[in-house]
């Protein structure tokens, strides 16, 4: 159905090729889950399928795409649309109408579909996807999760015979991630579509997929075949296989129910430790640093918290999580004082975030926005950094002397564009982070992140924390929280409904438990990495 | 279809796009033949009335307020510019601002002199008109949204519409992200206020609108849109031109039809012109055209209505004028305008569709907040 032959893709402006002589090939109705660190071109490769890439970003391919028996140098992306359907990585950037219905019908009305057989597709996918109830509404009134879900039906009503998903997930929380990723795999098995689907939490989607293209991204060839053949040796692969791998098991485990079956000795076995050593080293907590005192706030007509009453203190990890809109991202401008306070009040070390001027309140909280890239708009990392410093009024080179310490060796005559994702984060955290507040706040820090990219963000905000920082992240990667969040906050309908230690949060969670804690509940394990320690301290106290 | 017979006058609908913009092109049309300010004010109060009692609950029915507000520029704008170096009306003066003498080859532009009241209500009754014609254009952008009207426009018009959704959709998308570099600017430590936060904040605004018109033109692509018929070059090329000719001979029309000063050919034989051209475009596009429409709104008994009502406001401003000259009053002598009964009567009428236009949808359900706090 889709088939890459000898693709090699060039930017203009670009010293090397961003995908080197690829070639594979995916049947009719299968899965395929394409993987890669970040920047390794699979948004590229997937762009490449109708033509997008190169028509509409430049640059070159050599080689050809051929999809359904159609080269795509030869045919226009729109006179593709009725095999194959793209859905980007932003859903509302590529949203042409106002409505919900008119934007599923939107490309049938191009193609020319007869407006009785419009009628009848329509209802179909409303049916299909779970959006019937939200026909007749405005799509810049939907959630993240329900635009996500309309994008797939927009393309889905033309009929494609291929459906080309770039990190479909990558903005929603875990219940409306399963959401979509349940629509999909009915799409495989009822209709027997052929999905392309790039993402970078694998946990999610890796039990689904049929078959996996790897993108090395660093010149060497792509490798593709079925799940468990390509995470013998994959450099990205979710906690479950990572488990699997420090367990021994073969073959691989790619679900929580494969490992759970396998898990029995396992658990057994860190059963027999005390329960001390899993817990991490709990930090010493300092000061209050910020606290809200029945918060609330609005926009317009809609209540987005409900009288929040929070307290954060100099050394703790914070995590933030609940479903798209319920107020995290709102909490976190009260906090920084991007916004008003509709009723109750924020403090931070003492002061009003809201009343502060611009260059007081970087002194006491920072906080670094869902697109960190807003935060950059210089063009090179050398002007930005002094720019940080000059606006901070601090010494020259503290904010580059911090950037070395978070991403050592980022070249400083680089546009900040040109940085890989993780490179860009840390610069912005980096600006935010040079005027030392002792409260920081990171919006979704993980998206678009791969595994290794993730890892080391772990290990600096674990290391800001030691150095008595409040962190507070809001996300939906519970991966993330499990390694390194010491306290959750759930908040559902601007409304906290839970508060307490990350662990017991987190563990009986149906929705926010991690897949290590799944797979060896009732355990209270959370990361591979504490399962490591767990055995080590097994087989010492085995020795003695 | 049957469709049409199940419309009820009642039942929360959209109502078609194209009676909304009739309408206020009408009202839009009256505010053009007047300088009366009593006359002015009651068209942006007729305008604002139906506004508020039909918007949506959606985000672009807040823009009304926008064009207010650029209303009120307008009219400030054109005050200064009267005190500054307007014509130098006689009467009675209000105070006197330095003359500026202006070396020869700026000979008619005078700066400065004594300001009377007589030239400051002229200025204001002008002012006034221009923004009484953007309330009546907000009034229709929030009463429909853009893309609800270009999707209603024939099919050969539609062929330009990558470039008119772009710059329909730039205008909001360009708000939202000067808000956000604004917000980035404070999370920098760099004042959000001022006219420097402003200008800096112009080149990232203008390339994330860039951006996302790009992304949103291979969004339209990727989705069939542009895809060609059977249609030859010629044939194509023919019914653009015809949309061409035509769209220019209307507007030559409209403005004669407003300018009382225009030659008689720039008036209705130039509209019928324009008329024909379209048609002729339409016949030819819909012959090569394979777009296919998803349920088209239906023009039934309140549509009539709603551009009935605006056209009833325009004819009693046109027979006003033919009547007598309250439709100009003088400020030169300053006198109190007059009220025509039969305008007044007649921008009654115009407020007709706040009762008879269908109530817009509400949202379903109180599931997902308006505005997405993530």
């Amino acid at each position: 159905m889709i088939r890459f032959e000898h693709v090699t893709i060039t930017y203009p402006e670009a010293t090397s090729p961003t995908l080197f002589d690829v070639s594979f090939e995916v049947p009719e109705g299968e899965l395929c889950l394409v993987v890669g660190v970040t920047g390794s071109g699979k948004s590229t490769l997937l762009r490449a399928v109708n033509g997008l890439v190169p028509r509409f970003s430049g640059g070159v391919l050599s080689g050809s795409v051929v999809i359904d028996g159609r080269t795509t140098s030869d045919v226009a992306p729109r006179d593709l649309a009725d095999v194959v359907g793209v859905v980007g990585q932003d859903p509302a950037a590529g949203f042409v109408t106002d409505y919900v219905e008119d934007e599923l019908a939107y490309a049938m009305e191009n193609l020319g579909v007869a407006p009785d057989v419009m009628r009848r597709r329509v209802e179909d996918i409303l049916d299909l996807l779970g959006l019937h109830e939200l026909r007749n509404r405005p799509l810049a009134s939907l959630s993240g999760g329900q635009q996500q879900r309309v994008a797939i039906g927009s393309v889905l009503t033309a009929g494609p015979r291929v459906l080309v998903l770039d990190e479909p997930t990558s903005a929603l929380d875990p219940a409306a991630a399963e959401e979509v990723l349940a629509a999909l795999t009915r799409l495989v098995h009822d209709l027997g579509i052929t999905v392309l689907i790039a993402e970078h939490r694998l946990e999610r989607v890796v039990q689904y997929a049929d078959r996996i293209v790897m993108v090395p991204g660093d010149g060497r060839p792509v490798v593709v075949g079925t799940p468990a053949e390509v995470f013998g040796e994959s450099v990205v692969a979710p906690p479950v296989v990572e488990l699997g791998r420090l367990a021994g098991w073969s073959p691989l485990p790619l679900s929580v129910r494969d490992a759970r079956r396998v898990a029995g000795p396992l658990r057994d076995q860190l059963a027999s430790v005390g329960t001390e050593v899993f817990s991490r080293a709990v930090r010493s907590l300092g000061d209050v640093v910020a606290t809200t005192d029945s918060l609330q706030a609005s926009y317009g007509p809609i209540t987005a918290l409900r009288g929040v009453d929070l307290e954060f203190r100099a050394g703790e990890v914070v995590a933030l999580m609940g479903r798209n809109g319920a107020g995290k991202s709102t909490l976190l401008n009260h906090l920084v004082g991007l916004r008003e306070p509709a009723a109750g009040a924020v403090q931070v070390m003492g002061s009003v975030p809201h009343r502060l001027s611009a260059r007081d309140v970087v002194r006491v909280a920072g906080l670094v926005p869902q697109d960190s890239g807003v935060l950059l708009y210089h063009d090179t990392v050398a002007a930005e950094c002094s720019a940080s410093d000059r606006d901070a009024g601090l010494v020259h080179g503290t904010t580059r002397t911090v950037l070395d310490r978070i991403v050592p060796g980022v070249d400083a005559s680089m546009h900040p564009r040109d940085l890989s994702e993780g490179q860009r984060l840390g610069l912005a955290l980096s600006i935010v982070l040079a005027s030392e507040p002792p409260l920081l706040l990171l919006d979704e820090p993980t998206r678009g992140l791969d595994y290794g990219a993730k890892q080391r963000l772990v290990e600096v905000l674990a290391q800001l924390a030691a150095d008595g920082h409040a962190v507070v992240i809001a996300t939906h990667d519970v991966e993330v929280v499990a390694a390194v969040a010491d306290r959750c906050i759930v908040l559902a309908e601007g409304e906290v409904v839970a508060d307490g230690p990350a662990r017991d949060v987190v563990v009986h969670s149906p929705v926010f438990a991690p897949q290590v804690a799944k797979v060896l509940a009732p355990l209270a394990l959370l990361t591979v990495h504490e399962v490591e320690l767990a055995l080590a301290a097994a087989s010492d106290s085995s020795y003695s | 279809m049957g469709a049409d017979a199940q419309v009820s006058m009642t039942a929360p609908r959209l109502l078609h796009p194209g009676a909304w913009w009739l309408w206020a092109v009408a009202l839009a049309a009256c505010a053009l033949r007047t300088t009366n300010p009593v006359l002015l004010c009651l068209i942006v109060a007729v305008a604002g009335w139906v506004v508020v009692s039909r918007r949506a609950d959606v985000p672009w029915s807040r823009s009304f307020a926008s064009f207010l507000r650029l209303g009120m520029i307008v009219i400030i704008v054109r005050l200064v510019f009267q005190i500054l170096f307007g014509v130098r009306v006689p009467g009675t003066t209000l105070f006197t601002i330095p003359e500026v003498t202006l070396p020869g080859w700026a000979a008619g532009v005078s700066l400065g002199g004594p300001v009377t009241v007589e030239s400051l209500m002229a200025a204001l009754y002008q002012g006034l008109r221009l923004a009484a014609v953007l309330a009546c254009f907000g009034a229709a952008t929030s009463l429909c949204s853009p893309y609800r009207m270009l999707r209603a426009l024939p099919t050969v018009l539609y062929e330009a519409g990558v470039a008119v959704t772009i710059a329909f959709t730039f205008a909001p998308q360009a708000i939202v992200s000067s808000r956000q570099v604004r917000e980035a600017r404070r999370l920098r430590g760099r004042s959000d206020r001022g006219v420097r936060a402003w200008t800096a904040s112009a080149l990232p605004v203008l390339e994330g609108a860039l951006d996302r018109a790009v992304a949103l033109a291979a969004s339209m692509d990727s989705r069939g849109y542009g895809r060609r018929g059977s249609s030859s070059a010629s044939v194509r090329r023919r019914s653009i031109g015809l949309v061409l000719l035509g769209l220019v001979a209307i507007a030559v029309g409209s403005y004669g039809l407003l300018d009382p000063g225009a030659p008689a050919l720039f008036r209705i034989p130039a509209l019928a012109l324009g008329a024909v051209a379209l048609l002729g475009a339409l016949v030819a596009g819909g012959k090569s055209s394979t777009r296919t429409r998803y349920r088209p709104d239906p023009w039934v008994a309140p549509e009539w209505i709603v551009s009935l009502a605006g056209f009833v406001a325009f004819g009693s401003f046109v027979i006003v004028g033919r009547l007598g000259d309250a439709l100009s009053p003088s400020t030169n002598p300053l006198e109190v305008p007059a009220v025509p009964f039969v305008a007044v009567v007649g921008l009654l009428v115009g407020t007709l569709p706040a009762w008879f236009a269908p109530h817009p949808p509400t949202l379903a359900s109180t599931a997902a907040p308006l505005v997405v706090a993530a």
